[in-house]
């Protein structure tokens, strides 16, 4: 089993009445609330989380892409990253990742994230979403209409820069290249592995089982929450006829590990209502963009809504109206967030074997761990790492060691690394 | 507004082919004939205003590309050239080269386009606020970013009307129908998106048909002063009108009096 430190970065010092006064916290959430002096706090504590992360014995440190969000402050997760690869050895780098549609060029992630596999001797996992509505339709105005085919397309592009050996033109739809030519190029061959943040559309998960990435499913609704998602994912893996490698799959899940369960509680109570309070605060006008949701999804979404209401029971299909949508039904108190299981909290033991329960349900063996969220302290974000790494990881290791993680970097040898900066 | 039982017949329903997409094209009616490009959300149900047009002269109502009736049509069409180009082939297939066009908002949009680029093709034109202008001083408002009871208070005066029009009626199939209202907003987008902007002001001397361009008085996508730029543009003479108790789609909130002003624009 991998285990994944993925930090969101959170601006932590949202007003308590930010929900009453404000109608979003991604796309028109005021830039008055925004103190760069804080930031600059804020930026470099979250950098020395996720170098301690590494220092602890993580697998890889995770960021990501959002825009006008106030609760993701990583608009280029290129740039946190290679500041991680100069400052870490040995864990992986999971940018989860560029949405490739909006670069113009798209050989620009191609250049990126060449540069950062170059400098981290090879150590990057090359993320590519579709990304959420709100980044890309409404902060970085793409055609929804287009926008998958634009990501489709520069999907191919990017593969096609990294791997042909000649200068090539592109002649696509909506990107036309006369020169091609990719400096740097990865170290990793044939290219740093490809991972797909997605959520319930059937057809991602067809399009990542064909092209063989793997298939992350990030989710701030917990594990529980996540069954249906996943089973139906292994449903159509199992009708393409791919095994069923847990590490065909990543799965995001927040953890506050203590002493006790009422310790827990102590520690992680007012990060948690903070980022389900103020963080999931998404204005629904931003929810689904027409064309965001294909045709065949809202078709699948729609006849399981049909089904269950014929039926007297819940929906339990891929829905037409995902993310912020589903952000305004949310449970925002402390117990209903640990009954949810949005959040997994408890002693090391009580961590262990709920995750125990979340590997083997979902079937997932590339564990991404939220355990910084909403405003969490620096020293309790530590405090929580430090005895994750120390008393859930060595428990949850073995699982799934029959199976090969074909899906992980191919850093370079010790001998072949620069000496480490001082 | 009327309802159906005054007048509503169904109109004969004819099908061409754009692009390779099967496109609805609608006919009721009888005289010389007049073509009406459909707005914002298009058309899933025959509406009075139509009615009201067809008892003086024919009335041609073909979809555009991924309204209702249009198929997937806007799938294909990735420039404001592809679209411009799909609309021309609407009118002359639908039978209205040399014909006069109303178009209302989205649809106005291309039909002022078809006036300016091809002269020919519009004896004279009525727009109902159309799309293609965006000014930051006094902006549009998004469409695609309302919530979903918001909508149709953007659309019309009465929510009630517009969601009428969008609401599944007996008989159809209630997976397609909401699909379809979500394609005819996505289709929008795919010319419009974000700002409603295409540089129409641009083409707008070129229009050399007597224009007759009516607005809502209450019309909250589109402020009233868009009229006002678009009326100083346009080459040929043009007369404004503003139509009480209408907002955007005004033909669905006052369908007579739109009627009424539009046949006796167009004599």
């Amino acid at each position: 089993m991998k285990f994944l430190w993925f930090h969101l970065m959170p601006y932590k010092e949202l007003p308590p009445d930010f929900k009453e006064k404000h109608r979003s916290v991604w796309v028109d959430i005021p830039a008055t609330l925004f103190d760069p002096k804080r930031a600059h706090v804020m930026y470099n504590e979250f950098l020395d989380e996720l170098e301690y992360a590494a220092e602890c014995g993580f697998d890889a440190i995770c960021c990501n892409e959002h825009h006008a969000n106030g609760y993701g402050l990583m608009p280029s997760p290129n740039l946190i990253a290679t500041a991680l690869a100069r400052r870490t050895t040995d864990a992986a780098i999971c940018v989860l990742g560029n949405s490739i549609a909006l670069y113009n060029p798209p050989t620009r992630v191609a250049e990126e994230f060449a540069m950062i596999d170059c400098i981290s001797g090879g150590r990057l996992i090359a993320g590519f979403p579709v990304g959420t509505p709100m980044d890309t339709t409404f902060a970085y105005a793409t055609n929804p209409s287009q926008l998958r085919e634009r990501y489709y397309e520069a999907h191919d592009l990017i593969l096609r820069a990294w791997t042909e050996k000649d200068v090539f033109s592109f002649n696509g739809r909506f990107n036309q290249q006369r020169y091609v030519n990719v400096w740097p190029r990865p170290i990793q061959e044939p290219h740093p592995p490809i991972w797909i943040p997605g959520a319930g559309s059937v057809e991602t998960w067809r399009w990542a089982a064909q092209m063989d990435y793997v298939f992350c499913y990030l989710s701030y609704y917990g594990y529980k929450m996540a069954q249906t998602v996943m089973k139906g994912f292994w449903e159509e893996m199992a009708r393409l006829g791919k095994d069923r490698n847990p590490y065909r799959a990543g799965f995001a899940q927040m953890v506050g590990v203590a002493e006790s369960r009422s310790q827990a509680l102590d520690l992680y109570t007012e990060a948690a209502e903070y980022f389900y309070g103020r963080c999931l605060h998404v204005d629904p006008r931003f929810a689904v963009p027409p064309g965001y949701v294909t045709e065949a999804t809202q078709r699948a979404g729609i006849e399981s809504q049909v089904k269950a209401a014929a039926e007297g029971k819940a929906p339990t299909g891929p829905t037409a109206t995902a993310g912020a949508a589903r952000m305004q039904s949310l449970v925002r108190d402390m117990r209903g967030i640990v009954d949810n299981g949005y959040l997994i909290i408890g002693s090391p033991d009580e961590v262990v074997e709920q995750l125990n329960e979340l590997a083997t349900t979902l079937n997932v063996g590339q564990l991404m761990l939220l355990l910084q969220f909403g405003n969490m302290p620096s020293e309790t974000t530590k405090y929580n790492t430090r005895l994750f790494a120390e008393k859930v990881i060595p428990k949850l290791r073995p699982l799934f060691s029959q199976w090969k993680n074909r899906w992980w970097p191919k850093s370079l040898a010790q001998h072949q690394r620069a000496a480490a900066a001082e | 507004m009327e309802t159906g039982a005054t007048g509503m017949s169904e109109p004969a329903t004819l099908t061409i082919d754009i692009n390779g997409f099967a496109t609805r094209v609608w006919r009721k009616g009888s005289g010389p004939p007049m073509g009406f490009l459909a707005g914002y959300g298009g058309l899933p149900k025959w509406i009075p205003f139509l009615d009201r047009l067809a008892e003086q002269r024919t009335v041609i109502v073909p979809s555009l590309p991924g309204f209702p009736g249009g198929d997937r049509g806007h799938t294909v069409l990735d420039t404001h050239l592809d679209w411009v180009l799909a609309v021309r082939d609407l009118v002359d297939k639908a039978g209205l080269a040399g014909a006069d066009l109303i178009g209302s908002s989205v649809g106005g949009s291309f039909a002022a386009e078809v006036a300016a680029i091809w002269p020919d093709k519009v004896r004279r034109l009525a727009l109902i606020a159309p799309f293609g202008l965006y000014d930051a001083s006094n902006p549009a408002a998004d469409p695609w970013a309302q919530r979903a009871d918001e909508l149709a208070a953007l659309m019309t005066a009465r929510p009630e009307t517009y969601k009428a029009l969008k609401e599944v009626p007996a008989g159809a199939n209630s997976v397609e129908w909401p699909i379809e209202q979500t394609r005819a907003a996505e289709a929008a987008a795919r010319i419009f998106w974000p700002l409603g902007n295409t540089r129409l002001e641009r083409r707008l001397p070129l229009i050399k048909a007597p224009t007759l361009l009516l607005w809502g008085e209450q019309d909250h996508l589109l402020p009233r002063s868009y009229a006002d730029a678009i009326a100083a543009a346009i080459g040929g003479e043009t007369e404004v009108r503003i139509i009480p108790g209408a907002a955007h789609l005004a033909e669905l909130d006052r369908p007579d009096e739109v009627a009424a002003v539009i046949l006796g624009f167009l004599g």
